[in-house]
């Protein structure tokens, strides 16, 4: 894997070459007929951050969840740290616990509470730690997520489509965020997401997921902190549109 | 300046014109949804005391207050209710008890579903007040067959509505609880057992109902004290005030007892939208 961003490259280079934190090799999953993962490879790295694209049936989902631990493979090589954690697409906070007891839900030990608070503090929802979750807007809702996920100080990090129901506005928030929390805790993420702007702002690889098998799997180049502006972004996102079967006509963003 | 305009404004406000803040109390105080169950009574009293309606149909309004105040000073109102209020509290202790054991067991469990649901499906397409000559023969006509009826009466609907409150309880929560690594029994206590409140709230609101209509017909069969007896004594002697009195104690006690649970509601389920716009 090469990743252009020198400081990364060094990092991520001793790492993986050495033990990645997911290892898979020839991972299978089958539902009935349906063959939904094929002879899957796939390595991410200590703190390497991965985007997966793909249309909707693709495998993403079931891929995600393999990774998770809610769901076993038919068949393969499959390594995953114990310490991974998810932030769904829906919140799932639990509606009768308070924000803070959300966070510290299933935490060991009497400093569920000062840790959660720090969790919340970090992701911005100081104020909130006491709310209950039915009075929370969407953002804050996933805040409280991300918060409940980052508390258990993950190796590996699986967002499955998190921002997706959020407004335009709050999800560019949260992208921002989520780079924060990424830079500072260095988890190795994997993102899966329809969104290829937000692919190419946060991940350091791009992987694209066809009927099964990964038919994509490419750096992201650009420096950070990144625009959709940057020339080389916008090159590879015309790229990886057109891969995902969507042609540049009608597209045009200053 | 100023403060010689606001002591002038506030002393206005509050005992100016005092016709029209009378107004505003009267206004406050009267619902006009009143109006009419009101009327009914007053002409319910005239017609009592015309004789249009004579006292072996229908006491009057004033007739059953004075028996009231008569039979509460006696003691006997008390002392009837206390024994069916006891009635009702060991028979919806034991029904709901059993009938949220076996939630428990048929929810949260497979092989306890497989055991317990098919026969209490069954057993609850059967009228209830049916088994009354059956539950005689089994346990005479002391307190067994009325408590033993009341418990079954309150156990169906506190197993239905909280069995089903356990089925029901999200699934992507439980998926995401298994992934934050909670434990079996940690999943009932955070995840399923909260969840199944609302339903199991419900059925003990409809058990309420249920019990309270079970104590009706098993006093009114064969009891020597509480309401239903006290209903058998005035209906041999034509005591039309004492029955409207008990009607009106019943009442009364299933008001307050489903008021109970609504109170119980707004504590256990604070979290709720619904409770929350409030």
């Amino acid at each position: 894997m090469s990743v252009a961003n020198p400081r990364l490259r060094l990092v991520n280079d001793s790492e993986t070459a050495v033990e990645p934190v997911v290892r898979l090799r020839q991972l299978n999953r089958h539902f009935g007929k349906n063959h939904i993962l094929r002879d899957l490879d796939l390595d991410i790295g200590k703190s390497e951050f991965i985007a997966l694209l793909g249309r909707s049936g693709s495998g993403k989902t079931t891929l995600l969840k393999l990774l998770a631990g809610i769901d076993q493979a038919d068949g393969g090589e499959f390594t995953a740290p114990a310490n991974r954690t998810v932030v769904f697409q829906e919140p799932r906070l639990l509606p009768w616990k308070k924000v803070w007891e959300n966070v510290a839900l299933g935490l060991p030990g009497s400093e569920g509470r000062t840790r959660a608070l720090q969790a919340l503090e970090e992701v911005g929802l100081a104020h909130r730690v006491d709310a209950w979750p039915g009075t929370l807007s969407g953002g804050e809702a996933q805040r409280a997520a991300l918060a409940r996920a980052l508390v258990r100080e993950p190796e590996l990090l699986l967002l499955d489509e998190p921002f997706a129901s959020l407004d335009a506005l709050t999800r560019i928030r949260m992208h921002g965020l989520v780079d924060a929390l990424w830079r500072a805790h260095r988890p190795a993420v994997l993102i899966v997401t329809h969104d290829v702007d937000e692919a190419l702002l946060l991940a350091d690889r791009v992987l694209m997921l066809d009927q099964g098998r990964i038919t994509l799997d490419e750096p992201v180049a650009a420096a950070r902190p990144r625009t959709l502006a940057d020339p080389q972004i916008q090159a590879q996102r015309t790229r990886l549109l057109a891969r995902l079967g969507v042609t540049p006509k009608g597209e045009d963003r200053p | 300046m100023t403060s010689i305009v606001s002591s002038d404004s506030v002393a206005r406000g509050s005992m100016g014109d005092p016709v029209r803040s009378l107004k505003r109390i009267a206004s406050k105080l009267w619902n006009p949804r009143a109006t009419s169950p009101l009327l009914l009574l007053l002409l319910w009293e005239i017609g009592a005391r015309t004789g249009v309606i004579p006292p072996r149909v229908l006491a009057a309004p004033s007739a059953v207050v004075g028996t009231f105040m008569d039979m509460t000073l006696s003691g006997e109102l008390p002392w009837h209710l206390g024994v069916s209020l006891l009635r009702v509290l060991a028979g919806l202790a034991i029904g709901v008890a059993v009938g949220a054991a076996l939630a428990l067991a048929a929810g949260l469990t497979r092989r306890g579903e497989v055991l317990v649901d098919p026969p209490l499906q069954m057993l609850r397409t059967l009228p209830l007040l049916a088994l009354v000559p059956l539950f005689i023969v089994w346990f005479g006509i002391g307190e067994a067959p009325k408590i033993g009826l009341i418990a079954l009466g309150a156990l169906f609907p506190v197993y239905l509505n909280l069995f089903n409150g356990i089925r029901s309880v999200d699934a992507k929560l439980v998926e995401a609880a298994r992934v934050f690594g909670l434990s079996r029994r940690e999943l009932i206590r955070h995840v399923v057992l909260p969840g199944a409140a609302p339903g199991f709230l419900l059925g003990l609101r409809y058990a309420l109902g249920v019990a309270w209509l079970c104590l009706v017909v098993a006093e009114q069969i064969n009891a020597a004290s509480g309401l239903g007896a006290l209903v058998n004594s005035a209906r041999d002697f034509l005591r039309t005030d004492v029955i409207v009195l008990c009607l009106l104690v019943y009442a009364g006690i299933g008001l307050a007892a489903d008021s109970l649970v609504r109170a119980l509601e707004r504590r256990a389920l604070a979290w709720r939208p619904s409770f929350l716009e409030n």
